[in-house]
């Protein structure tokens, strides 16, 4: 791989217009994910789904080169119907669409931002990757006392033009104060077997409010990591829902840095998987100052062969007093072969908390299944009621009613 | 103060601190063959125990010291330590008491254990374990007539060598982990129990564990075979004199069940935590597993941790039988500098097996604790279910305490449950003993008493008093 990777590197330096300073950093990142390489099980939160091995075994050989000279036609007939929206549209990783025509243009910035910094600091292999090779990405800056009118919603569309491709996409958000954004992302996969890995910035300033809406519901053969970081300052809100149901292998994972008093963040997701499927959903929420709080809720659905991981961590220093964290992860196992894996991690470093966390995993229960029969539904629709009942839980705590709703008809809940 | 009443002032706040003036007989400092076979032989061990040491080193030499641990220590220098160290009086082993050296049975009686029989107000049969050598066994005889064996390691590889080769390793095994393959190769006493088939034992066994001699680890191996339908509750107590070095505790501990079978093991771990600054204290890495071989075999276990400047054990059961039940109840108490990682294994291989999980950790001082532990249902292991429940107490705002259970479910007709909760003590809760008439040093302790009952009433009467007088004991100072 090393020497496939050196190769297709050079390559996109040659026909980039990228600066000199910009190529010596990227050259540091690319030497330092190639000193670690993908992750393995010897890390620990790797330790459930061996990235390494997961390429192995559902892509074979990468490549790292991708052309983004040529456009791709937009296809508009995957847009979302009923509701008006601005649009972010990536295809095969390359954006090609920005559109914030339903907003005030002089209060959205979006600049071309392709300078990095050089913060080789981290200890994520897969965001060196995502620094050395990801094309021009893009910040959006929503100024100060601006909400946006209208969700975003970025549509991540990859065809059958690439295979065995590895795709790296870039995005960075700054909420000014009093600001807000509703983001949705949304995936579109017609390609197979290829390695997208994602990496959002968010910067909440005080008072701002992020909600962003994760929905990979197409069933599709690509391995794929996102990863959000998320920065906030006093009194604002991140909330993020995950529906994790439609790769092959799919691991989000959300770092939650809570730098200001009284702000909160919620973390909330649905696995629904079913042959062969591998998804994870792994948190980290820094609570470093006093009168913060974080909420999350997971539940997974699992059919034959599949897996879920669930790794929450709520970190409280010892500066942060009166903190209130709260992880609840429950799953419904419906095959003898699904399996459910979860790490509900509390690290406490304060006294005067308020932590709890709680998991749970079994089978459907037979008695409320009896129950609903002996009412005149058959087995399969006792089931479904079951199952609908246990996701809408999650559902409905999106606060978004708009957003709600559009998603409840996308993952076909009934209430 | 001159030094005598500083030392009486150090000795009141763990009494068990003294030690012992006592000609020792040591093997030479390092660890190789050498030592190994100078073991063996001091022990007049036959071929096939000190293949097993061998084999073990072979492959001890090919491992690394583990560190992914939450506490981390100054790297131990293996070559460093003395591997046995025991009394010269011990060189032919006393045939009764009264030959024993007075020294080491005044020891005991300081330890508050007496060894003569007559001295005991109840029944309960100790083996004393003085360094690397156990010094008596006490209530043989009658154990002896219900056939069952309960002697030192050493005594029943000479004794009872088909039982010990046929056990010894099988659920340890020699190419384990760093801590337990270094005991596999040095270990060198520690108590060895059989209860024959149908037999309910007496009286509570019990084994004290001592570290006296200074640069010594202590390397003890521990065997407890239940046969068929018998039942047997074993007890751990330990305690070492205050030094300003970092002794090494590294022993190893096998159950196992046969079928209907019961082992109850309650350790009260009370080793030197070193003092306030943190300077000096056991290291307590201890390997304990149980195997729950036979059909509706229950092992539980239930530990009090008080002692130890680190702490890094995880109590664990492998749920083989059908209908097997693992137990773990805990409570965990670090002050000033200690540090612990502690929790359990469950790994559910039979059918229909249960475990439940009781850990209850209480940090204050300058401290750290972590509770560690995982469940893992086997896909074969049809309708399993457990529970876990994890509490922690944090006292004051420069102490830590973390939580990381694994949870793997591999069977969907299996449950598993699991709850943990982080708070202090609540402020309404003192201000309502305190308005009836408690201090709030009182007040803490009838609160943390409350908070860790679930577990205390796991342990035998005797002991649970002990272990609640120890809990007030360890948490002193940590209040206001």
């Amino acid at each position: 791989m090393k020497e496939q990777i050196q190769i297709d590197f050079d390559k996109i330096i040659e026909n980039s217009d990228f600066t000199e300073k910009d190529i010596k950093i990227k050259r540091d990142y690319l030497k330092k994910f190639l000193e670690n390489g993908f992750p393995n099980r010897k890390l620990e939160n790797w330790k459930f789904s061996d990235l390494s091995q997961i390429i192995n075994k559902n892509i074979g050989e990468l490549s790292f080169y991708n052309d983004y000279t040529s456009t791709n036609k937009v296809d508009t007939s995957l847009f979302v119907d009923g509701l008006e929206h601005n649009k972010i549209v990536f295809i095969n990783g390359r954006i090609e669409k920005i559109d914030f025509d339903q907003e005030d243009k002089e209060k959205i910035q979006v600049n071309d931002h392709s300078k990095l910094n050089n913060k080789l600091n981290n200890d994520n292999s897969l965001i060196d990757l995502n620094n050395a090779f990801t094309n021009k990405y893009y910040k959006v800056l929503v100024k100060k006392d601006y909400s946006l009118k209208k969700p975003l919603i970025v549509y991540h569309t990859t065809n059958k033009k690439i295979k065995s491709k590895n795709i790296n996409l870039k995005l960075e958000f700054q909420l000014e104060q009093n600001s807000s954004l509703k983001l949705v992302d949304l995936f579109n996969d017609e390609s197979e077997k290829n390695f997208i890995n994602i990496n959002y910035n968010f910067d909440l300033k005080k008072n701002a409010i992020l909600k962003n809406y994760k929905i990979d519901k197409i069933s599709n053969k690509n391995v794929k990591y996102s990863f959000n970081n998320i920065e906030q300052e006093e009194n604002s809100i991140s909330e993020s829902f995950i529906f994790s149901s439609g790769s092959s292998f799919l691991k989000n994972e959300i770092n939650c840095n809570l730098n200001g008093k009284y702000s909160s963040a919620f973390v909330n997701g649905i696995f629904s998987l079913n042959n062969i499927q591998q998804h994870e959903i792994r948190t980290t929420i820094n609570h470093l100052v006093e009168n913060t709080k974080s909420y999350q809720l997971i539940k997974s659905v699992l059919g034959k062969d599949s897996k879920s991981i669930y790794q929450g961590k709520i970190f409280v220093s010892p500066k942060a007093q009166k903190t209130d964290g709260y992880q609840l992860s429950k799953a419904i196992l419906l095959d003898e072969t699904s399996e459910f894996n979860a790490k509900p991690e509390l690290e406490i470093y304060a006294d005067d908390v308020k932590c709890s966390h709680g998991s749970s995993s079994g089978s459907l229960d037979e008695k409320s299944i009896f129950y609903l029969m002996s009412r005149g539904l058959n087995y399969n629709q006792s089931k479904e009621l079951l199952i609908n009942g246990f996701l809408l839980d999650v559902v409905e705590k999106i606060t978004d009613p708009e957003i709600k709703n559009l998603i409840k008809n996308m993952i076909r809940l009934k209430e | 103060m001159d030094t005598r009443s500083k030392e009486i002032e150090k000795l009141k706040k763990y009494k068990y601190g003294f030690s012992t003036d006592i000609e020792n007989t040591r093997a030479p400092k390092g660890l190789n063959e050498e030592v190994i076979r100078f073991i063996s032989k001091i022990k007049k061990e036959p071929q096939w125990m000190l293949d097993f040491r061998l084999k073990a080193f072979k492959r001890f030499k090919l491992l690394e010291e583990p560190n992914w641990q939450k506490p981390k220590y100054p790297k131990i220098d293996y070559q460093d330590l003395y591997y046995y160290s025991a009394p010269k009086s011990m060189k032919d082993k006393p045939k009764s008491l009264d030959e024993l050296d007075p020294k080491l049975l005044e020891t005991y009686n300081k330890l508050g254990i007496p060894l003569q029989e007559q001295a005991r107000l109840n029944g309960i049969a100790v083996d004393a374990v003085f360094d690397s050598v156990s010094v008596a066994t006490t209530f043989k005889e009658e154990l002896t007539k219900q056939g069952i064996v309960f002697c030192s390691m050493s005594e029943a590889i000479q004794k009872h060598p088909d039982l010990v080769k046929k056990y010894l390793g099988t659920v340890i095994p020699t190419t384990d982990h760093f801590f337990a393959t270094l005991n596999s190769a040095v270990f060198t006493d520690g108590s060895f129990v059989y209860i024959p088939e149908g037999v309910k034992c007496p009286m509570e066994l019990s084994t004290y564990f001592r570290i006296n001699a200074s640069e010594t680890g202590q390397f003890e191996r521990t065997l407890i075979i239940a046969d068929k339908g018998s039942y047997v509750s074993y007890l751990e107590g330990c305690t070492a004199p205050m030094r300003d070095e970092n002794q090494l505790h590294a022993a190893n501990v096998e159950l196992i069940a046969l079928d209907d079978a019961e082992i109850k093991y309650s350790t009260v771990q009370n080793w030197y935590p070193g003092d306030e600054n943190g300077k000096g204290g056991i290291y307590n890495f201890v390997t304990k597993r149980g195997l729950c071989k036979g059909k509706n075999s229950k092992i539980s276990w239930t530990q009090v941790e008080t002692g130890s400047a680190i702490t890094w054990k995880y109590p664990s059961c492998i749920l083989k039988g059908d209908n097997s039940i693992g137990e773990f109840y805990s409570i965990a108490i670090t002050n000033n500098h200690q540090k612990a990682d502690t929790g359990t294994k469950m790994i559910h291989l039979g059918k229909n097996t249960k475990s439940k999980i009781i850990s209850k950790g209480i940090s204050a001082g300058y401290s750290d604790m972590t509770y560690r532990g995982l469940v893992d249902i086997n896909s074969k292991a049809k309708n399993s279910s457990n529970y876990t429940q994890c509490d922690s107490l944090l006292m004051g705002n420069k102490c830590g305490a973390h939580t990381v259970p694994y949870i793997k479910n591999k069977n969907y007709d299996s449950s598993i449950a699991h709850e943990a909760t982080t708070s202090k003590i609540s402020e309404e809760q003192l201000h309502y003993c305190q308005q009836r008439g408690l201090s709030s040093e009182e007040a803490v302790g009838l609160i943390v008493n409350g908070f860790c009952k679930e577990v205390l009433q796991q342990l035998p009467m005797e002991f649970a008093v002990e272990a609640q007088k120890l809990v007030g004991i360890s948490l002193e100072g940590s209040v206001g």
